[in-house]
């Protein structure tokens, strides 16, 4: 039943990520028919056509798919363990340890590899930072765990912002494409499917639990869920979706916030379906706004955790607008 | 008969302030309890530690004979049931999404929803007069209908043990009898029992068989109905004169 009546909407997220692939794959300097895609995917030459789909198009639709899947996951997830709707993936600093790490790693000239590793290392130095602050006293609220996550933002943010005012012009310029977000030299392998995997399939083990947790702990605890568990794994899994995010894109904004809420005002309240459908909805926006920074301004490109506002600001009031008046 | 909820040497504390002294009590299956007190006299305290969300370090709960601190959470939660003060309505959601969760101590299927569930929360929900609301969102209702609506949730639940904070907040007068008689012949046919915060001493005299009255300095007094709430005991519990007359079958107290 729980699954019937979202068919409609399922069949709709199916249909815009397909388009969504199809649209970035079709988009780029070099020009690519429909049919040419097709034969190129289906009987792999070794022309210009080949490299430009199978080395960069292809790869980078993946890499934004997964970034974008992650940030939506990690958003819902978010919200519902910290109970506000103003929650994002970021909210708890993930990203600012991330970006100093990167910027840092940029500082130093060191290549894509090691600012990937400094990104993550970053991130997982900001997760165990709060976790520390939070839980140093035994027990840990939501309200400590938001606080010293909003604090440590703080922080990291001034760090940053004297890491770019002391760095030379050139350096800024890749720094400010990381912190707004970028997908030109992402790349995503075997673990990032393999994680997106294990992210549905444990997301769908606790939806239950979620959709109780949704409704304050004291509910839940009395509708016999382990609360201090359950918010550990919760902390533990949006941080590490959020931080493999942030390594392969950079800060992208936007997504983790509103793709949840879009869902939830398009019925998916449910987290039995909230969280598959947030990977595919939050994927496709990312896949479509990555295609459009790229053609945009053409030849230039855009940094995508622009057009992921540019979008997303729009869609989301057509959203809100369209259900309050219901 | 082992009693559903049995209260040893119950010590409650908060800091250092002792709430309730060495609490005696046992709660049998078909008992309605009510549970009176001042403000801050430690009555949602109470209710908190029988159901585990506070810790108690002396004496000892038992449900079916079952220690609450050993017990597991879905365990506990499949036996007693509570309805909370607080509201049940943060993140979005519609009555019926939300009186379904009463189910979740006993759903077998990680996915599916049980058709048995699903008419279980039906059937609560015309209980409580709520069908047609099904697809509203919570936070559109007015205050009594959100009490109807985590009413429902309880009853879907189906514990042994009813477990009430308040119940009267945000209802009125035609609800909270036309409710708890309901709750009331529920909790009879289940032979299940009850135990009501309130502080609507009316409201406990009506619908509870038996009353712990909490008293200053954590002593307090428990018994049949009629033994406990007299002039005199009511009194000294809320510290300011109260009186009681008789007319047409019940007995109203009232402060003076």
């Amino acid at each position: 039943m729980i699954l019937s009546k979202h068919l409609l909407l399922l069949g709709f997220l199916v249909i815009i990520t397909g388009a969504s692939v199809l649209l970035s794959l079709l988009s780029g300097s070099v020009e690519l028919s429909f049919l040419q895609l097709v034969g190129e995917l289906f009987r792999p030459q070794d022309r210009l056509e080949y490299q430009v789909l199978w080395e960069i198009r292809i790869p980078r639709t993946l890499a934004a798919f997964t970034t974008g899947g992650l940030l939506a996951l990690s958003g819902v997830i978010m919200q519902v363990l910290l109970r506000n709707p103003l929650a994002d993936p970021y909210i708890l600093g993930i990203s600012g340890g991330s970006a100093v790490g990167a910027l840092s790693a940029i500082l130093l000239g060191l290549n894509s590899f090691w600012l990937n590793n400094a990104a993550f290392a970053g991130a997982l130095f900001s997760i165990f930072l709060v976790f520390g602050i939070a839980n140093k006293f035994g027990r840990w609220s939501v309200t400590r765990l938001l606080l010293t996550g909003v604090v440590v933002s703080a922080g990291w943010g001034a760090v940053i912002n004297i890491l770019l005012t002391t760095s030379s012009t050139n350096n800024v310029q890749s720094m400010l494409f990381w912190l707004m977000g970028d997908l030109s030299q992402s790349t995503v392998g075997l673990k990032h499917g393999l994680l997106l995997l294990v992210a549905v399939l444990g997301g769908l083990y606790v939806a239950r639990s979620l959709n109780v947790l949704a409704r304050g702990e004291l509910v839940a605890t009395s509708l016999g869920v382990n609360i201090d568990a359950l918010r550990l794994l919760l902390y533990f899994a949006a941080s590490i979706f959020t931080a493999t995010a942030v390594t392969i894109a950079g800060s992208v904004g936007f997504v983790g916030l509103v793709i949840p809420h879009a869902l939830r005002m398009l019925g998916a309240r449910d987290h039995r379906i909230l969280l598959p459908y947030s990977i595919l909805l939050g994927g496709s926006f990312l896949v479509i706004a990555d295609s459009l920074a790229r053609t945009l301004i053409a030849p230039q490109q855009l940094p995508v955790g622009v057009v992921t506002a540019i979008i997303g600001v729009p869609s989301f009031i057509i959203i809100l607008r369209s259900t309050i008046t219901k | 008969m082992m009693p559903c909820l049995e209260i040893k040497s119950l010590t409650l504390r908060i800091e250092d302030k002792i709430l309730i002294r060495d609490l005696n009590l046992a709660v049998n299956s078909n008992e309605r309890w009510g549970l009176l007190g001042r403000n801050g006299a430690g009555k949602t305290s109470l209710l908190h530690t029988i159901i585990g969300i506070k810790k108690y370090n002396s004496g000892s709960i038992q449900i079916d004979g079952k220690e609450v601190s050993s017990l597991a959470r879905s365990y506990a939660a499949a036996r007693v049931g509570i309805l909370f003060q607080e509201g049940i309505d943060i993140l979005p959601g519609t009555v019926f999404e939300t009186v379904m969760l009463g189910r979740h101590p006993h759903v077998q299927s990680i996915l599916k929803d049980d058709p048995r569930d699903i008419e279980i929360a039906r059937g609560a929900l015309r209980d409580l007069n709520l069908d047609g609301l099904e697809e509203r969102q919570i936070d559109t209702l007015s205050g009594g209908e959100r009490q109807r609506v985590a009413l429902a949730m309880l009853i879907t639940q189906m514990p042994q043990l009813y477990l009430l904070d308040e119940p009267s907040n945000h209802l009125d007068v035609a609800n909270q009898v036309q409710l708890l008689g309901h709750l009331q012949r529920r909790i009879s046919q289940l032979s299940a029992s009850l135990l009501m915060a309130t502080h609507d001493i009316n409201l406990a005299a009506r619908f509870c068989d038996n009353i712990v009255l909490l008293m200053k300095n954590g002593e307090y007094l428990s018994g049949p109905n009629q033994d406990i709430l007299t002039e005199k005991n009511l009194s000294r519990a809320y510290d300011c004169p109260v009186r009681s007359i008789s007319a047409e079958g019940f007995t109203l107290h009232y402060p003076y």
